[in-house]
């Protein structure tokens, strides 16, 4: 695999689901989509725009009803839709992984936070002793920046706070130094502060490890000020694709109009613009 | 009851409310006060935990027991809120998906209303309030499931609205909503306000959300108010508190050094 092969290449990825009556809802139609090492990719788009569909694929975590082809779907070179179920899992979690929004419902509220990462790493290294795993364990909490991680790792997930959940779930996560992390809304359940510390550390991550993250996001004011470049999706489609910092110029109507239905404090208006959606958009983006 | 205290639509005095919990008592909040002029929009700010929707549910009557002193326009309110305050203030809450009864129509959920304030001239009531939150009477025998979350939302607002309430408690109004769908929520929350001359209490964690709607604000945090000050003094950055600081700079957006002081203050 040479250098410049992408961390990431989805050509055309469709995913549909069977309706009631018989036919099939096209929910991702067509997106392309590639991704370098090192770099934060932002997917933006309001619910139902095939945002998180497009992410699952990846991982091959798609709802069993679902139904995806696509054109070409290669994680370092490789093509995901040649490997066995098999093959595809032990890719997850040493190569791929996701982070998903609510941390309360991605951790075993039964097991202590040292238990559930002890077992995430000796799944990936079965031969590991016991006081090498405990080991790991610590020094993947203190990865993510956790101050104490004798007490956080002797804790349960209902003592945890979001923030803090949520750096234990990236933790597990990116313990094994994976080269592709899908973050989906991985801050929209915590407070802006919080929301800032997990932010960097994701930061962290992909300058020191060099990850490749999709950060899937409906906040598009986050994306632009986070990630390198972003892809706007309505509909299933990407419709406009900038680099983040230019986010703010965009030339999609779609995508001006998301901007300016935010409410902004620094320039208040009276009456907030809205959006006026355009049958186009769907078919000829 | 003392003098003065008839201009003021909300007064809140020394509010402490204390839940029981398995690891003893909290205290949710602690010692708030503030007031809230008729016709004012009045924002509580602040992150999850910070007692700003118990204050509103205490206001509402559907918290644990509180102590302190309420008033509403002037009269001071009991541990009871009988029909008649009801009619006066109303509350919405934050997930439409929730608060409202699925297996009721529109015009069930609406008539309910109705029919337990003995209401008459429903169907015009009805049609009237469908037109004034920018439903129409198209909407009124849907049910919950055939509306999208925007939909659900401006029913949960006609449904406080058709009491014609002379106050509306919201609690994250369109936290749960994409973002058009939030500009036209709060467009007509800006319209309502303006028409009826509602006066609103918002609690938010939004503080660009909050700067659009109120006029006034209070900043709390652990269950005490940090700080009490006007939009415009909040878009100048003319704050005193460094929490308030602090929230108005993680509001903008991701940065590095912002985040690294606020990982290091930890």
């Amino acid at each position: 695999m040479s250098d410049t092969t992408p961390l990431l290449d989805i050509a055309e990825l469709r995913i549909r689901f069977p309706t009631i009556d018989g036919g099939w809802s096209e929910a991702v139609r067509g997106v392309s989509l590639q991704l370098a090492r090192h770099e934060r990719l932002g997917i933006v788009g309001e619910s139902g725009s095939g945002k998180s569909l497009t992410g699952r694929a990846v991982l091959g975590l798609l709802p069993r009803q679902a139904q995806w082809s696509a054109r070409r779907l290669a994680f370092a070179g490789q093509a995901l839709s040649a490997l066995a179920p098999r093959q595809w899992r032990a890719l997850r979690g040493r190569h791929m992984a996701m982070i998903l929004q609510d941390p309360k419902y991605s951790l075993n509220p039964v097991l202590s936070v040292g238990q559930q990462l002890a077992e995430a790493f000796r799944q990936r290294d079965p031969g590991l002793s016991r006081r090498a795993l405990r080991k790991q364990v610590l020094a993947a909490l203190a990865a993510v920046r956790i101050r104490d991680p004798q007490r956080v790792a002797g804790a349960y997930p209902h003592e945890l706070s979001g923030g803090m959940g949520q750096r234990v779930m990236i933790a597990m996560m990116v313990a094994s130094g994976p080269e592709l992390l899908i973050a989906d809304e991985p801050t929209s359940a915590l407070d802006v502060t919080v929301q800032l510390q997990v932010l960097a550390i994701l930061d962290d991550l992909v300058r020191a490890q060099g990850t490749g993250l999709i950060f899937i996001s409906h906040d598009l004011h986050l994306v632009a000020s986070f990630c390198d470049r972003v892809l706007v999706m309505y509909a299933g489609r990407v419709l406009e694709e900038c680099a983040a910092g230019e986010l703010h110029q965009a030339r999609h109507p779609y995508t001006r109009g998301l901007l300016a239905a935010a409410p902004d404090l620094e320039r208040p208006q009276l009456e907030l613009p809205v959006l006026s959606r355009d049958a186009r958009w769907r078919e000829d983006p | 009851m003392s003098a003065g205290h008839e201009a003021e639509m909300i007064r809140v005095d020394d509010l402490h409310v204390r839940f029981a919990s398995a690891a003893g008592p909290v205290d949710a909040v602690k010692g708030v006060s503030f007031r809230v002029q008729p016709g004012e929009v009045f924002g509580l700010v602040g992150e999850s935990g910070s007692g700003k929707s118990t204050v509103l549910r205490a206001l509402a009557g559907l918290a644990a027991p509180w102590q302190g002193r309420l008033w509403l326009a002037g009269a001071e309110l009991g541990r009871h809120r009988d029909r008649a305050f009801c009619r006066r203030v109303q509350m919405v809450f934050q997930d439409p998906y929730g608060s409202l009864h699925p297996r009721f129509t529109v015009d069930r959920t609406l008539a309910e209303a109705l029919a337990i304030h003995r209401l008459d001239e429903r169907a015009a009531r009805i049609a009237r309030v469908l037109e004034d939150v920018g439903l129409g009477l198209a909407f009124r025998f849907r049910y919950p499931h055939q509306l999208s979350g925007g939909q659900r939302q401006r029913v949960a607002i006609a449904r406080a609205l058709i009491l014609q309430p002379q106050v509306l408690l919201l609690d994250e109004p369109t936290s749960a909503l994409d973002v058009s769908v939030q500009a036209e929520i709060l467009n007509l929350l800006v319209r309502l306000r303006a028409e009826h001359g509602l006066t609103m209490l918002l609690v938010s964690h939004n503080l660009a959300v909050v700067g659009h709607l109120c006029q006034r604000l209070a900043v709390m945090r652990q269950g005490e108010i940090v700080e009490t000050l006007t939009v415009e003094q909040l878009r100048r950055g003319a704050v005193d508190h460094p929490y308030t600081r602090g929230l108005l700079l993680a509001s903008r957006g991701y940065d590095r050094r912002v985040a690294e002081e606020l990982l290091a203050a930890e």
